[in-house]
């Protein structure tokens, strides 16, 4: 059985949603050109994955089996469409930069996927902790990618500035992909990469083993 | 597979009646008690944007360099819708609630722009266009405020043009929303190249809109440095500025005010 600590700490390095499981992938390309916005979002897949946990572990032993996912998916959306309004009216510059991808929080597959493989078997208390540890998971994450885009592709951090750009009569010259979001893919790749040489359990077994290509040789 | 009372077509029912009804309820909840902040926040921005055009906001801030914000500098500002094709005012709708965008995309309120027309493709045009005048105390225009859009790469550029008091010359052009790559397009949004529209004459001799934007200014006053990487943001931008200055924009009102003098 879990304990409540294992179930908040597993998700950030040992678990996490984004490095080891490959989930929300979509909002980790999008959001993470600036810091600002990372921090936003972070927070509201915190809010959005810990109340979800908890509203479908509260209702768990009363949703029929037939229709548990539609269930889980009104609630999730109710709860995101609550945190866009709540955007719109408190950081509206924010929300709008966010645009679409705070809605798109419906689509991430972490809020879904604790949701129907945590809350519906687990007490309210535990679940929160595990929608908690999961968003937290995401959160590190994306901050790690926003930390190096926002300087690299714009010369700074927090809308601070960091590094004179050219553009500005400086002397950093922004690398424009780090603005695009493919950037996002090469640095969760590497973190991934990272990730497992630290903990090298994390590595999959290879499924199989590529045979040395004997057939071909150079041409001379 | 055993069928639960769980599983019984009357708690399906139950469950999902009683699931849709809370979430409602909590999804209109938020709406109705968000709604005057999220207005008066929609509100504010727009009045920035206005502001930064004029170059009034510090392009950092939310303030000018008196620490003054947007609603309280916006009282200098008188606005008035515009006939845009007689450019005289009109009283024909409240400027306060008045949507100009909304008013493009409705045919009794906007005209259609054939291909030779719609220099910057934006489709159609409205038929009344707003103008926000910046007054000083005798009550003479200091500046004037006019939105603009166009197409650039990716998409419709929206923003506001700034005018000097002499109504022929560019005081600042300021984009809110558009969609053109990062780092090269997009930057229509560098403050420094922004800086570089101020005092620009927005018309030749002959009273035509004469903004260009070059690869290699040739000393013409009203040449901009195009940005760099990024032709057809360039052309857009340029195509826009002609297209509201000129005789299906705001061309007819500046005309008239220039003769005329009289808001």
């Amino acid at each position: 059985m879990a304990t409540g600590k294992t179930v908040l700490v597993d998700p950030i390095f040992d678990n996490n949603p984004i490095a080891l499981q490959v989930l929300g992938i979509c909002s980790a390309l999008a959001v993470t050109i600036s810091m600002s916005n990372t921090l936003v979002m972070c927070a509201a897949v915190i809010f959005v994955t810990t109340a979800s946990n908890v509203a479908v572990s509260l209702v768990r032993n009363h949703v029929p089996t037939n229709i548990r996912i539609i269930v889980q998916m009104t609630i999730i959306a109710s709860l995101v469409i609550v945190v866009d309004q709540v955007l719109q009216a408190m950081v509206y510059d924010i929300s709008k930069r966010l645009s679409v991808f705070v809605g798109l929080i419906i689509t991430n597959c972490i809020v879904l996927g604790r949701a129907e493989a945590f809350a519906m078997q687990n007490p309210p208390g535990v679940s929160a902790l595990d929608g908690l540890g999961n968003a937290l998971g995401y959160s590190v994450i994306l901050l790690a990618v926003a930390v190096l885009r926002e300087p690299l592709g714009a010369g700074t951090l927090m809308g601070i500035e960091l590094f004179k750009t050219v553009n500005n009569g400086g002397w950093f010259v922004p690398n424009g992909l780090m603005l695009l979001s493919p950037s996002a893919f090469f640095i969760i790749g590497l973190l991934i990469w990272a990730l497992r040489e630290w903990k090298p359990e994390q590595s999959e077994e290879l499924e199989f083993k590529i045979a040395p290509n004997l057939q071909y040789r150079e041409a001379f | 597979m055993p069928v639960g009372p769980r599983e019984g077509i009357k708690n399906i029912l139950v469950v999902s009646v009683v699931v849709c009804l809370l979430c409602s309820v909590v999804v209109s909840f938020s709406a109705v008690i968000f709604k005057p902040a999220q207005d008066a926040n929609k509100e504010l921005d727009r009045r920035q944007n206005i502001l930064r055009a004029a170059g009034i906001l510090r392009p950092d801030a939310a303030t000018d360099f008196q620490g003054l914000d947007a609603n309280q500098l916006f009282e200098s500002f008188e606005v008035r819708a515009v006939d845009l094709d007689s450019g005289r005012f009109t009283d024909a709708v409240d400027v306060s609630s008045y949507d100009q965008l909304r008013a493009a995309r409705q045919t009794s309120e906007s005209r259609a722009l054939s291909r030779e027309e719609d220099i910057s493709t934006i489709g159609r045009r409205e038929n009344i266009g707003l103008a926000y005048f910046k007054l000083d105390e005798a009550g003479t225009i200091e500046r004037l405020v006019i939105p603009v859009r166009g197409y650039g790469l990716w998409g419709t550029l929206y923003g506001f043009l700034a005018i000097e008091q002499d109504l022929s010359s560019a005081a600042g052009l300021s984009f809110y929303t558009h969609k053109e790559t990062p780092g090269l397009g997009g930057e229509v949004d560098n403050e420094k190249w922004k800086a570089s529209w101020e005092g620009i004459p927005l018309y030749d001799g002959a009273g035509d809109p004469a903004v260009q934007l070059v690869k290699m200014r040739s000393g013409d006053a009203s040449e901009i440095d195009a940005l760099s990487g990024a032709t057809l943001t360039s052309r857009g931008v340029e195509n826009l500025i002609a297209f509201w200055t000129g005789e299906l924009g705001y061309g007819p009102m500046l005309k008239r005010l220039k003769t005329t003098g009289e808001l």
